[in-house]
Formats: structure tokens, C-alpha cells, sequence
């Protein structure tokens, strides 16, 4: 069994694993093992990987280049691992890079059954954990921790984001196709409650299994509930099923489909003469202005794909905490959290980004609309903004939390 | 044979033993995994290798284990022991029923019953508004063995998860090569004939995959206490899968192939993360490789080898089924 | 008029909508139970074709301009010739072993399909526009129905019938039932039984590649688009009785139509009713529906 360990050392790339120098480090040294290690655990080979993969493993690598590869004169590495989409591996793997092989900080965290595991490994073993791909809002609210940061977005914030301006702007009748599955019961949730909070009416929901191919019954009963909003709350193939078969029954454009977490990735698989219309709700988007595009850029050219907004927090996210790291002039968790959350974020992710007590990372937000294909001038030219919308108001305000580290009750 | 089987169930005991104090070789929250799942395996091969039986829905037993022990410990606070024993008993109790529904009939039919009603066990824990759906059932605390050992300390955890699925093993062992267990041979080989010879063939299987899925509950317990959650893949008919695959490249023919099959296929799944997207490629040519080329299995060619070997009688290809049963 | 509280018009566009989701689960199911009948092989890499003949189509289309219909007996073929390829150099080795690892087999074949695609097309999965002649929709009345989702209909029951009637009906099929029933006896009449297995797993992937490509404008072309079908095929087989032809394609519609009204009446339980009716067939008619008893 124990012969295997080559493949081990393969992946860390500069094995430094000296046997003693886990804990005994703190007192004499400021860094632990004398290196910042931070290890992407990501879906490598699932249905996650155009969302975050190998891309997020190198928007990190791109973080740490540019910051120099070294704090302070520390050397930083970058491990990355696969959780398969299971929550007991990622768990595990979690705490093997917590507990021997010194990693300090673990990034991405697609699936939120994943991210919410390795939260509770970063809490008990008090390192940092930053997901950028998955929603749920548990992460800041029950399962929160001072070593865990929910940084790109939530399912707040695409329920309130592409919810409230949808009803603001009129269409107040809404159906939901809705994935059976806590992600899309809670997000449908949410929503209904914005639609209803602004006078709107929720007038049915089909909840389908996930991995639904054939959406034609639903775009049928979409079709009979007159609704004007067709809510789509799920994600990926789910989500592009639907959205496809609601134009082929002709269900849109009468009623007008808004896609409750679509991602940049779902929009070019879905090509744009489907696609067009859709609204959405996304926290960064290559072409927004100069800083993201020449970011964009550089990681095109690293991965041959334009950046979604996961990725881009990867890369943001990974520099906030090696800013923190260096400012605060350890590695030290406590030490390295409490600057996290005093240092703004102001770079072409975030401006005046900052990070809540419960580990909120509280940006603005857009709500996006699909182009047709003849508005699409170039290439990877997909989306036209329709709105900003304030962090504060994106995200669930800090009352409402029921983190255990704020004195909410 | 006997002696070196002795030997090499020795040699890995001591290295079980040992894994706590070697923290740079190996992890022991990995061998928990591990262990975990050599259980699942050898409590599955109860029925195919030694009754001939194909479940194809052992998962609804373990992840029922985990989803019960984890309810248990975390809402209603219950000792952490009584969970992993009620966590085996429901799984158990599942496996009587689903045991008494699939055996009136036989091969690919049987392995279809189980795997309708695995996935009915699943469709109950998908809705069931305690399981957390996909976002799995989390923070289940570890709490205590027996009121002393505490947990929370993985080498103590270790050796309580060690010496459960040695004990379940024993089990396994001792079913095998008990009375019983021949009858179960004895239907494997010829059902109509261990009928006529009077035995209550049907009250033997719905008994032997009562105790299958008990034990299967039983792993699935100790998964959901090592890793404090129980998450829907757990009861997915992928983990019923795996559980065949991991069986059949031990060795169904063999009493701990199985266990060997779990390790390997658990080792695959952890070591080859540096390959990323091609992992499952990769596997899939390992899996491939394995069943066209030692069919019998990791532990049954190794019996083979040495049993041509020991006795330079030519042995037939069927031969290795009736030396494993004596290691 | 309602039933249930449900207009009947709009039961009546779900029945529509059930037999043209039946139609896809016909197609595989009729593969699938041929694969089982000659070969006795269970074929676990059945979703895995499917999803090769819509990425068969996809490339075609894309890389090589071919027109939809060109790829609809082109693509089909093709991943026909890979299925004989992977008989005829692996599967045969297991022929009258235990059927596990033929399942094991094809179950492997999976994983490096399904992961080899994801590494070369990513995850999300691949655009592929509907024929320009099938766009649109024709108003039956009872409702809108698009018109490739008919088109599906008719070529894939017209494709049904004619496996069904050179099975049954032809000496092609007569040696091949032969076959399957006397291998040794079949071979001593002077025909090549290999090579007819071969052929007829051929023709079971290619069935499988074709539901592909009338799959791919209407459902989403990815990797894992066949992996959660395939054990809803197996129940099919198994409802409509192993072995029977007729079975596994009036099972394939009946199904369908039964999944889409569990989508109106209780949506959740829509991709689990069949097991349901699996766990009740079998326990009522131990043959599935059109089998015959066992000896």
C-alpha cells in the first residue's frame, strides 16, 4: 500500500515536506514549512471542469506569478487536487493538505455539497478555504468561519440580482423550472420571495430531476401558466436543456426566460442564436472594461478559454489573501483573517470589494443580457450590460445572518 | 497455501497497525476511507462470490448506514457507537426486505430488483428534508467510543474504525467458512440440487443478504462518522457500481479479494490526481486491462499462481474457486 | 373538460410529448436488447454510443461541413465500425463467461469515452443547430409541436420497425436467431457465427449512434449526456421482457408516455417511475411484459 507515495510527491511541485516543520514552525519562523502553499481543489474530470479545472488551477498559478512567487521572500506553491464531485473526497483531501502537507490556504471549491465540507475541515483545522464556484449561502450563514471566504457570488445574489431587476422592470408573473435538488428549491425560493416582496405573482413551478434531458413537458407547462418570466433555477446542462427547449416550442420570446445562475460557459455551449435575450446574472464578464479584458486576455492565452466569473475570483481571491498574507507578515490563519477582512479589494474583479465578518466578500454585481448574434461583433462578444448592481444590495445584509460569529440574535 | 495466507493477512495487519506513526507515508484518514470500503466490498461478495447472487443496489445499504448513524449522532445526539450499530441494524433490516423482494428471482432479473429499489432508497433520501439533498447531511461530530475514547483524534479513530472492520471482516470470515456458508456454495453451484437435499434454500439468502447489508450499513456508518457527513452519492447506483467493480478486481472467488479490490480501486481514485482531466481515462484502461487480462481478479490469479506452483498437477481454469475458500 | 384538474387538451400534448421521448428510449432499448439476446453481453457503454453519435454528428457538421442528413447515416455508421472494432479485438474474449464482465467491459469503455470527450471538448458541452428544412412548428390542434420533434417520431419508429422486420421476418434475421438459440449447430449449417455477432453489435451501437444524432438538436451535446440514461434502458429491456424485440420497442414508447405524465402529476419522482413499474412488472410477470417463461 505505502509504495505509491511517487505519485504523491508528483504532485507538489517542489516537495519541501521536512517531517517536524508542521506545528513547530509558528514560534520560530513567521511562515510555516517556510513556504505559502495553496492547493486548488476543483472538479478536474467531472461536469465541473469547463467551470472551474484546470483553468481555476491556473488562474491561481496566474495570481501567484504576478504577485511575484514569493512573500516576503517566502517561496509560494500551487497544488491542486480533484474532489470527483463527492463531498467525503474532498473532505479528505482537504484535511490531508491541512494536516501533512502544510497547505495554507484552499481555493475554488465547485459544488457546494464539496464546499461545504471543506469548510467545516478549514474551521476545525483553522486554514483558510475560499470558494469561488459554489452558491450556497450556508457558507456565511450556519457554517461559517473566520478562515472561510465566499468570494465571486451566492445564490442571494443571483436570486436578488436577476429576481428584483426582472420585477423592478415589470415582469411580475413568474413560472419557475426548477431542479429538484436543494441548490434549485432554494434559489426558487429566494426568488419567489423577491417577486412577491415587490408585488409580483408566482403562478407554478415544475420541479424536474436533475439530469433532465427532455424539457419539452415543461416548456409546455410554462406555456400554459402564461407567465411573462420563465425562472430558471438550475445550472448547466439542466439549465441549457431547458432554455433550448423553451425556444423550440416557441415559448420564448412571448415569455422571456431569465436564467437564475447561468454561467459564461453555459452561453457559448448554447450558441447565441438560442441564447439571445436570456438575462442573467453574473459577477464579472471578460468585456466589461479595460482591466478585465487585458486580464482576459493573458488568460486566454495561458488557456485557450476566456475566463468566467469563477476564475476570475480565483485569480482575485488568491491575490487578496497573498496581500493579506504579506501584510499581515505571516501565514498565520488568525492573523492572515483578520487582514483579509480589513484590506479593501480594488483590482478588475472588485472595486471597494470587502470581506464581511462571516466571510462575505461583498462586491457589485450584473445583471446581464444575452446578444443576438448580429449584435455580436467579434469573437467571444456575448453579453451587454443592463445593470449594476450595488454589493450592498446584491448580497443578504449582515442582520440576516445567521453566522455564528456575529451577535445577530 | 495456507501458511502463506497466514503470512500475508499478518503482514497486513502490522501494516494497518502501523499506519498511524508513518503520518509521512500515509494517510490515515485516507486508510479509514479505505477500510471503509474493503468492508462494503467483502460484505457484498457474500452474495456474488459465495451465494452467486448480482446485487446491483448495495448502495441503498450503505448509504442508508451513513444516513441513519448521521442522523442519529447529530440530531438526536446519539452515542456515536449505538449510531454505527442502528446505522448496520436499518441497513440490515433494509436487506431482509429488499433481500425477501429480489430473491424470487435469479441473475440479471435479481440484479434489475435491486436496482429498481435502490434507486426508489434513493429517490426517499433525495426528498427526505433531513439528507440536505445534494448538499449531503454535514457536521455530523464524531463524539465518543464507549463514553472514553474521544474521536475527534483521528489515531483513535483509526484503531476503533480498524478494529470495526476487523470485526466485520471476522464475520465475513467466519459466515464463509461456517455450515452456512457451504450451503451458500452449495446453492451457487446448483440451486435445484440444495433444494432437493431439504435445505430452506430461500430463507438462506434473504438471511445472507440480511447480513450483507448490515454489514454494508455498517461501513456506510463509519464513512459518515471518519468524514462527519453523508451525502447523496453515497446511495447513487455509481456507488453500487463501484462496489461490483471493486469486487470483481479483487477476486470474487476469494474470501478477502474484495478487500484488496477496494484498496486498489480507493488508491487509483486518490493517487492519480496529478493526471487531472485524464483520471477517468486512465482508470477506465486499468478496469479494462484488469478484466481482460486476470479475470479472476488481483488475489484469485495470485491464488493461482502459487497453487500451480505448490502442485505441479496442471490445474484447470476453473480450479482457483475451490482452493480460495480455504485460505 | 379536466381530468385531474388538467385540461385534456393539454394531457393530450403531453401524450404527444411521452411518445416522442419514447421514441429515443425505443431506438436504445431495441439496441440494447439485441446486444443482450445475440450476445448475452450486457452492454453498460449503450449511453456512451449515444453520446458518440451525437458528437459524431456534431464533427461531422463542424469540422467537415456535412449536411444533417448526410450525418444522419454517416455518423451512425461510423461509431457502428468503432462498436465492431471493440467486439472483435475485446469483447469476444468474454463470450460464456459470467455476463459481469461483459458489463464490467463495457462499463470501463465508459469511463475512457466519456473522459477522453471531456478532455478534448470540455465539459459544457457543444451547440448544434436543427436542420434548417425541420425548423418551425405545425399547430396540431391540441398544441404547438415542433416540427423535427415529429420528424424524430417517424424516422426513429420507421427505423424501429424495419430492425424488427429483418430480425423476424428475413433469413438474415432467421440465422441470427438461429444463432443466438444453437451457436454450434448454426455454425455447422456453414454460417459464420463470430462474424454475425460481430455484425449485430455493430448494428446494436449504430441504433445507439443514431438516437445520438437525432438527439443532438434538441437535447444538449456533452460527454455525460448518455451516462444517466443508460440504466433507464436497461429497465426498459427488462420490463419489455430480455429478448424480445416487439417487447423492448413498444416498452421504449409505453415508457415514455408514462414518464411524461408522471412530469405533470408529480414531476420529481418523473426519472424514478420506471424503476417503480420495473420492481412491479417483475414481481407480477417475472418475463417482463412480452417475454416468454423461462424453462
Amino acid at each position: 500500500m505505502p509504495a505509491k507515495n511517487s505519485l504523491k510527491t508528483l504532485m507538489v511541485s517542489s516537495a519541501v515536506v521536512s517531517l517536524g516543520g508542521l506545528a513547530s514552525g509558528m514560534a520560530s519562523a513567521d511562515y510555516s514549512d517556510d513556504v505559502v502553499r495553496i492547493g486548488v481543489l476543483t472538479d478536474m474530470s467531472g461536469i465541473y471542469t469547463d467551470l472551474s479545472g484546470e483553468a481555476a488551477v491556473e488562474a491561481v498559478r496566474m495570481a501567484v506569478e504576478d504577485f511575484g512567487g514569493e512573500v516576503n521572500g517566502v517561496p509560494i506553491e500551487v497544488i491542486y487536487g480533484d474532489h470527483r464531485n463527492r463531498a467525503d473526497t474532498g473532505a479528505s483531501r482537504a484535511r490531508e493538505w491541512y494536516d501533512s502537507e502544510g497547505v495554507d490556504m484552499i481555493n475554488d471549491l465547485s459544488n457546494s455539497g464539496v464546499a461545504l465540507a471543506v469548510a467545516a475541515v478549514a474551521d476545525e483545522q483553522q486554514r483558510h478555504a475560499i470558494s469561488n464556484s459554489a452558491s450556497n449561502i450556508g457558507l456565511t450563514n450556519d457554517y461559517c468561519s473566520p478562515y472561510v471566504t465566499h468570494y465571486t457570488y451566492d445564490a442571494y445574489s443571483l436570486a436578488h440580482g436577476t429576481g428584483k431587476s426582472i420585477v423592478e422592470d415589470g415582469g411580475d408573473t413568474w413560472f419557475f423550472l426548477t431542479v429538484d435538488f436543494a441548490f434549485g428549491i432554494g434559489l426558487e425560493e429566494q426568488v419567489s420571495n423577491v417577486v412577491r416582496e415587490a408585488g409580483g405573482q408566482v403562478v407554478g413551478a415544475a420541479r424536474h430531476p436533475l439530469d433532465t434531458t427532455d424539457f419539452s413537458s415543461y416548456a409546455l407547462q410554462a406555456q400554459a401558466s402564461g407567465a411573462e418570466i420563465i425562472g430558471i433555477a438550475s445550472t448547466g446542462a439542466d439549465a441549457i436543456n431547458a432554455i433550448n427547449a423553451l425556444a423550440e416550442f416557441g415559448v420564448t420570446p412571448d415569455q422571456r426566460p431569465a436564467a437564475l445562475l447561468l454561467w459564461y460557459d453555459d452561453i457559448v455551449s448554447l450558441g447565441l442564436e438560442t441564447a439571445q435575450g436570456l438575462l442573467l446574472t453574473n459577477a464579472f464578464y471578460w468585456d466589461a472594461n479595460e482591466e478585465t479584458r487585458e486580464f482576459s486576455q493573458r488568460f486566454h492565452e495561458r488557456t485557450g478559454r476566456m475566463p468566467n466569473m469563477a476564475q476570475a475570483g480565483n485569480y482575485s481571491s488568491t491575490m487578496h489573501y497573498l496581500n493579506a498574507v504579506e501584510a499581515a507578515g505571516t501565514d498565520d490563519a488568525d492573523a492572515v483573517s483578520e487582514q483579509m477582512r480589513q484590506i479593501e479589494i480594488n483590482d478588475f474583479f472588485a472595486s471597494g470589494g470587502y470581506i464581511r465578518p462571516n466571510g462575505r466578500m461583498v462586491h457589485d454585481q450584473y445583471l446581464w443580457e444575452v446578444k443576438s448574434p448580429d449584435e455580436s461583433e467579434y469573437d467571444y462578444d456575448f453579453l451587454r450590460l443592463v445593470k449594476t448592481i450595488p454589493g450592498e444590495e446584491a448580497f443578504q445584509p449582515l442582520e440576516a445572518s445567521t453566522c455564528h460569529l456575529l451577535d445577530n440574535d | 497455501m495456507r501458511t502463506l495466507s497466514f503470512a500475508a493477512i499478518a503482514v497486513v495487519l502490522l501494516a494497518l497497525l502501523a499506519v498511524p506513526f508513518v503520518p509521512q507515508l500515509i494517510y490515515s484518514v485516507f486508510v479509514m476511507k479505505m477500510l471503509c470500503f474493503v468492508l462494503f466490498a467483502c460484505a457484498f461478495n457474500l452474495l456474488l462470490g459465495h451465494t452467486g447472487i448480482l446485487s446491483f443496489g448495495h448502495a441503498a445499504f450503505f448509504g442508508t448506514g451513513a444516513y441513519v448513524t448521521g442522523i442519529l449522532v447529530k440530531e438526536y445526539g446519539v452515542p456515536t457507537d449505538l449510531g454505527i450499530l442502528a446505522g448496520g441494524l436499518v441497513a440490515a433490516a433494509l436487506g431482509t426486505i429488499i433481500g425477501a423482494l429480489a430473491i424470487h428471482r435469479s441473475g440479471i432479473y435479481l440484479a434489475m430488483i435491486t436496482l429498481a429499489l435502490s434507486q426508489l432508497v434513493f429517490f426517499f433520501f433525495l426528498q427526505a428534508p433531513f439528507t440536505g439533498a445534494e448538499d449531503g447531511l454535514q457536521r455530523i461530530p464524531r463524539g465518543t467510543f464507549l463514553g472514553v475514547i474521544d474521536l475527534r483524534n483521528d489515531t483513535a479513530l483509526y484503531y476503533v474504525v480498524l478494529g470495526i472492520v476487523g470485526a466485520g471482516l471476522w464475520l465475513v470470515w467466519r459466515t464463509v467458512n461456517s455450515p452456512f456458508g457451504n450451503v451458500l456454495r452449495a446453492i451457487r453451484e446448483h440451486e435445484p440440487r440444495a433444494i432437493s437435499l431439504g435445505y430452506p434454500v430461500a430463507r438462506y439468502k434473504v438471511l445472507v443478504f440480511t447480513i450483507s447489508a448490515g454489514l454494508a450499513g455498517i461501513a456506510g456508518s463509519l464513512k459518515a462518522i471518519v468524514f462527519q457527513l453523508a451525502a447523496l452519492y453515497d446511495v447513487h447506483w455509481h456507488t453500487s457500481g463501484d462496489v461490483i467493480l471493486m469486487t470483481l478486481l479483487g477476486g470474487m472467488n476469494t474470501v478477502f479479494g474484495p478487500a484488496v479490490g477496494a484498496a486498489l480501486v480507493s488508491a487509483l481514485n486518490h493517487y492519480l490526481d496529478p493526471f487531472g482531466a485524464w483520471v477517468t481515462v486512465i482508470i477506465g484502461l486499468v478496469f479494462m486491462t484488469c478484466v481482460l487480462t486476470f479475470r479472476q481478479g488481483v488475489v484469485g490469479q495470485l491464488n493461482q499462481w502459487f497453487s500451480s506452483r505448490r502442485a505441479p498437477i496442471p490445474s484447470a481454469k476453473g480450479q482457483p474457486r475451490s482452493h480460495a475458500h480455504q485460505q | 373538460m379536466d381530468i385531474f384538474g388538467i385540461p385534456i387538451q393539454a394531457l393530450l400534448g403531453q401524450l404527444m410529448l411521452g411518445i416522442v421521448n419514447g421514441s429515443f428510449y425505443a431506438v436504445l432499448s431495441l439496441g440494447l436488447a439485441i446486444i443482450f439476446g445475440v450476445l448475452k453481453i450486457v452492454n453498460f457503454a449503450h449511453g456512451a454510443f449515444f453520446m458518440l453519435g451525437a458528437f459524431a454528428a456534431f464533427l461531422l457538421a463542424q469540422y467537415m461541413g456535412a449536411s444533417y442528413w448526410l450525418t444522419l447515416f454517416i455518423a451512425p455508421l461510423a461509431v457502428a465500425v468503432f462498436g465492431m472494432l471493440f467486439e472483435f479485438l475485446f469483447l469476444r474474449r468474454l463470450y460464456g463467461l459470467d455476463p459481469i464482465y461483459g458489463l464490467l467491459l463495457t462499463f470501463s469503455l465508459v469511463l475512457v469515452l466519456e473522459g477522453g470527450f471531456r478532455v478534448a471538448f470540455g465539459s459544457s458541452g457543444q451547440p448544434f443547430a436543427t436542420p434548417e428544412q425541420l425548423r418551425g412548428t405545425i399547430n396540431l390542434g391540441f398544441m404547438i409541436l415542433p416540427i423535427y420533434r415529429g420528424f424524430v417520431i417517424v424516422s426513429a419508429l420507421t427505423l424501429c420497425l424495419a430492425t424488427w422486420f429483418i430480425i423476424e421476418r428475413t433469413s438474415l434475421g432467421a440465422s441470427l436467431r438461429a444463432a443466438t438459440e444453437r451457436s454450434e449447430l448454426t455454425q455447422a449449417f456453414g454460417i459464420n457465427v463470430p462474424r454475425l455477432i460481430t455484425l449485430t453489435y455493430g448494428v446494436g451501437v449504430g441504433l445507439a449512434a443514431f438516437a445520438g444524432v437525432l438527439a443532438a438538436p434538441i437535447f444538449h451535446v456533452n460527454p455525460s449526456m448518455g451516462s444517466s440514461l443508460v440504466i433507464i434502458i436497461f429497465a426498459v429491456v427488462v420490463i419489455g421482457g430480455l429478448g424480445s424485440i416487439m417487447g423492448a420497442i413498444v416498452t421504449g414508447l409505453g415508457l415514455g408516455v408514462v414518464e411524461g405524465f408522471t412530469r405533470v402529476f408529480y414531476s420529481e419522482f418523473s426519472s424514478t417511475i420506471v424503476f417503480l413499474v420495473m420492481v412491479l412488472v417483475l414481481l407480477l410477470r417475472p418475463a417482463g411484459l412480452f417475454g416468454r417463461e423461462e424453462g
